[in-house]
């Protein structure tokens, strides 16, 4: 806790304590002319218009039955009734959580390595870091449809790398055991530059005066990354893993270009039934409930990750520096 | 208050057509337009697919159509994937195409359900001259009940067995099978010989329908399926079904196809009919599409190798050998709510006209239209284009791929339920109760 007898804010640095500078007379915290609430109003309207409306009405449409033509027509709960029983969505959402656990589980150490390690100011590391980075250029659509080329099992490099991965017939993509870490291994490639960015970011603000301080008590370079690093990393990690799991439990585009669910049902997740139920088999109904399904996972997964994980309250890691 | 069973679309969309997200881009505009008395002015607004060589063709008819019409005709064309959803929201709001391209069957029955198709039936009895012209197969094909709502506009597409001559002569194999179980035994011959007997783009599900709707065909005739496609969801029951199911799960347990067909595509030049072109494989059982796309990737090959036959009967089947199925035709549908539908049938009534047909001759289609032998004969692509107007002439029943005519909602499942009996995950008997189970 920042005391205020002590004449300087918190963030200033301690020697400027021996400067005796004293700045105007803070303002008592409450009192700070702040926007009114006139500030939020198109941001608010906009969230109004653009989230809350159509989730309300996506839970609507979940209780009809629409084909996209004509009028919606009531039928109460059947769409939910049919969500339960049928074997279909248990099955996307189990594959939706395990995608989800296996990107975050991958994608989480990888990022804060590659950040951590981009965050030195040594020039190599600049110019290796652009490059880490391209994948951030390119379009979800565009890198799916480079990978589908690269596991193809007579033309691609799948038929070279398959046999030293215990796949001989390069058939990756095409065996329902592999095709989901396929997913996993594409999400990877592309999003870990994404949350090596914000590592990167946060790494860079970390104090020097930390590992200086920990340097002097005689910390090795592995101490003070699980001891300094880490701990300073510790918000940016919870905003990474909320994008991370959000996104993934969200995530649509690279399964249609990859396996379009397959083989079988093996890459079905939430989004793509959802896809599925309102674009291939014109049931708008029923797409809504999974869509509604995917809306309260998504929210309680957050709000838990918020709750258990303290970030509700915006405690600095720099408190008390 | 109370509520009424049917709310109103446009408040709903207020609300849900937000969320749905593309559904608004359709609907958002509506107002304007509608029905309305006829107005040469507002033209006939023709969707059809991006295709330069084919709407190259379509041009050509618009302007011959243009040149003496009041109400003047244009295409807007989209591409082949995002065009069904689309027609679809153009067709849930006023803003409808006067006339549309699709598949008949599954692609329009919805639209015929909610009334928003034109009745075509008066205008082909109307002129009998007219209604002559067509295959009759290919033009029942088009029919949603007992009612013509759709006129073919291109070539025809049926299933074939296209095979490699070259592979052929290397495994020593004298002739495509003729029977089922001359299949089986080719298939020996062809592993012995180093070759795949069928090429196959397993990850793409509709080229493993092909194979279930031929033996379905030849061994319960094509009533099995029929009735199926008519709602009937206890069909799947029948013993054909599962007599056909059984018979792919020994050809793919024989090793039939690669053991990584699931992997290999179909688009582009590095799929099955690149492995099929490059003598890797024997035979490649698929659309007519697929000699024209041979021809634009490996001409040489088409020139020296690539022949067609039918698919092989089956021992004590009941079908009929000679039976097709694929896609018949595309069509071209009329909606209801066009400002000149009677300018929009005039302008159908070009599908039948010399030059129309002369032009896909030309471009090594076969249309779907009478006493055209002479005509085919002469063209660049005679032997194809024969083949084709013979199996087809001669074909007792012509059915649609059934993915294209089944109801929407059973599409998605089957194909997905198939797949996982191509790959071992489900038998014959989970498939049927798969399907029947459907909600």
């Amino acid at each position: 806790m920042t005391t205020q007898t002590t004449g300087f804010q918190g963030g200033a640095p301690p020697s400027a304590l021996s400067g005796q500078r004293r700045g105007p007379a803070p303002a008592a915290p409450g009192r700070a002319s702040r926007p009114g609430s006139a500030y939020v109003l198109p941001a608010t309207l906009f969230f109004l218009a653009f989230a809350v409306v159509p989730v309300i009405g996506v839970f609507v449409l979940s209780f009809t039955s629409w084909q996209g033509l004509g009028d919606p027509t009531f039928i109460g709960l059947d769409n939910w009734r049919r969500l339960v029983s049928d074997p279909g969505v248990l099955a996307a959402t189990g594959t939706t959580f395990l995608l989800t656990a296996l990107s975050w589980a991958t994608q989480t150490p990888l990022a804060i390595a590659v950040g951590v390690w981009a965050a030195g100011r040594q020039r190599n590391r600049a110019v290796l870091s652009t490059i880490y980075f391209l994948p951030l250029l390119l379009s979800s659509g565009a890198i799916a449809i480079a990978w589908r080329a690269i596991v193809d099992p007579n033309f691609g490099i799948a038929k070279y790398l398959g046999p030293f991965i215990g796949f001989p017939d390069g058939n990756i993509i095409g065996n329902p055991k592999s095709a989901l870490y396929v997913i996993v291994f594409v999400l990877i490639w592309q999003f870990v530059p994404f949350h090596s960015l914000i590592y990167q970011a946060a790494a860079r603000n970390i104090p020097a005066m930390l590992y200086d301080a920990a340097t002097i008590d005689g910390a090795t370079r592995w101490h003070a990354f699980w001891f300094v690093t880490l701990p300073q990393l510790k918000n940016t990690i919870i905003t990474s893993s909320t994008i991370m799991i959000v996104g993934s439990l969200t995530y649509f585009e690279t399964i249609l270009l990859l396996t379009q669910g397959g083989p079988g049902d093996a890459t079905v997740t939430l989004p793509y039934l959802m896809y599925q139920g309102a674009f291939n088999n014109y049931e708008m109904g029923f797409a809504a409930t999974v869509a509604a399904v995917i809306v309260v996972l998504g929210t309680l997964v957050s709000l838990l990750i918020v709750r258990f994980s303290g970030f509700g309250r915006m405690r600095s890691t720099l408190e008390g520096l | 208050m109370t509520t009424p069973a049917h709310i109103s679309r446009r408040s709903l969309l207020g609300l849900a057509g937000l969320g749905a997200g593309a559904l608004t881009l359709g609907t958002a505009g509506c107002g304007s337009g509608g029905q309305g008395a006829s107005n040469a002015a507002a033209g006939i607004d023709v969707w059809c697919l991006k295709d330069d060589v084919q709407n190259k063709i379509q041009q050509a008819a618009i302007d011959r159509f243009n040149a003496t019409a009041k109400a003047k005709a244009k295409i807007t064309a989209y591409d082949n994937d995002p065009y069904k959803q689309k027609l679809r929201i153009a067709m849930g709001s006023p803003q409808q195409p006067d006339v549309f391209f699709n598949w008949g069957g599954g692609s329009i029955r919805q639209y015929v359900q909610n009334d928003l198709l034109a009745d075509l039936t008066p205008m082909l009895n109307g002129d009998p001259a007219f209604k002559a012209k067509f295959i009759p197969s290919v033009l029942d094909a088009g029919k949603i009940g007992d009612k013509y709502y759709g006129i073919p506009n291109r070539g025809m597409q049926p299933v074939i067995m296209f095979y490699s001559q070259q592979a052929l002569d290397k495994a020593k194999v004298s002739a495509p099978p003729a029977t089922w179980s001359e299949l089986l035994s080719q298939v020996d011959r062809f592993k012995a010989a180093g070759i795949t007997p069928f090429a196959l783009a397993g990850s793409q599900a509709w080229t493993l329908l092909m194979w279930l709707e031929y033996l379905v065909d030849r061994i319960g005739g094509p009533a099995v399926f029929g009735g199926i496609a008519a709602g009937d969801r206890n069909g799947w029951r029948d013993p054909a079904i599962t007599q056909a199911l059984n018979a792919i799960i020994d050809l793919v347990k024989r090793g039939g196809f690669d053991s990584n067909f699931a992997s290999v595509n179909y688009d582009g030049d590095v799929g099955a009919g690149t492995l099929f072109a490059q003598g890797k494989a024997a035979m490649h059982l698929m659309g007519s599409w697929e000699y024209t796309a041979q021809l634009d990737q490996h001409p040489a090959f088409v020139k020296d190798a690539l022949r067609s036959a039918a698919f092989p009967a089956f021992e004590g089947g009941k079908g009929d050998a000679k039976a097709v199925v694929g896609n018949p035709t595309n069509y071209f549908s009329v909606t209801k709510r066009s400002r000149n539908v009677d300018s929009a049938k005039e302008f159908l009534k070009a599908m039948a006209s010399d030059a129309y047909v002369d032009d896909w001759i030309a471009n090594g289609d076969v249309p779907a239209i009478t006493g055209l032998e002479s005509k085919i004969a002469q063209s660049k692509d005679a032997q194809f284009g024969s083949f084709v107007y013979k199996m087809v002439q001669d074909a007792s029943s012509f059915q649609l791929s059934w993915d294209q005519a089944i109801e929407n909602k059973y599409a998605q499942p089957m194909l997905t339920n198939l797949q996982k009996v191509f790959l071992g995950q489900l038998d014959a008997k989970g498939f049927v109760d798969a399907m029947v189970a459907l909600p």
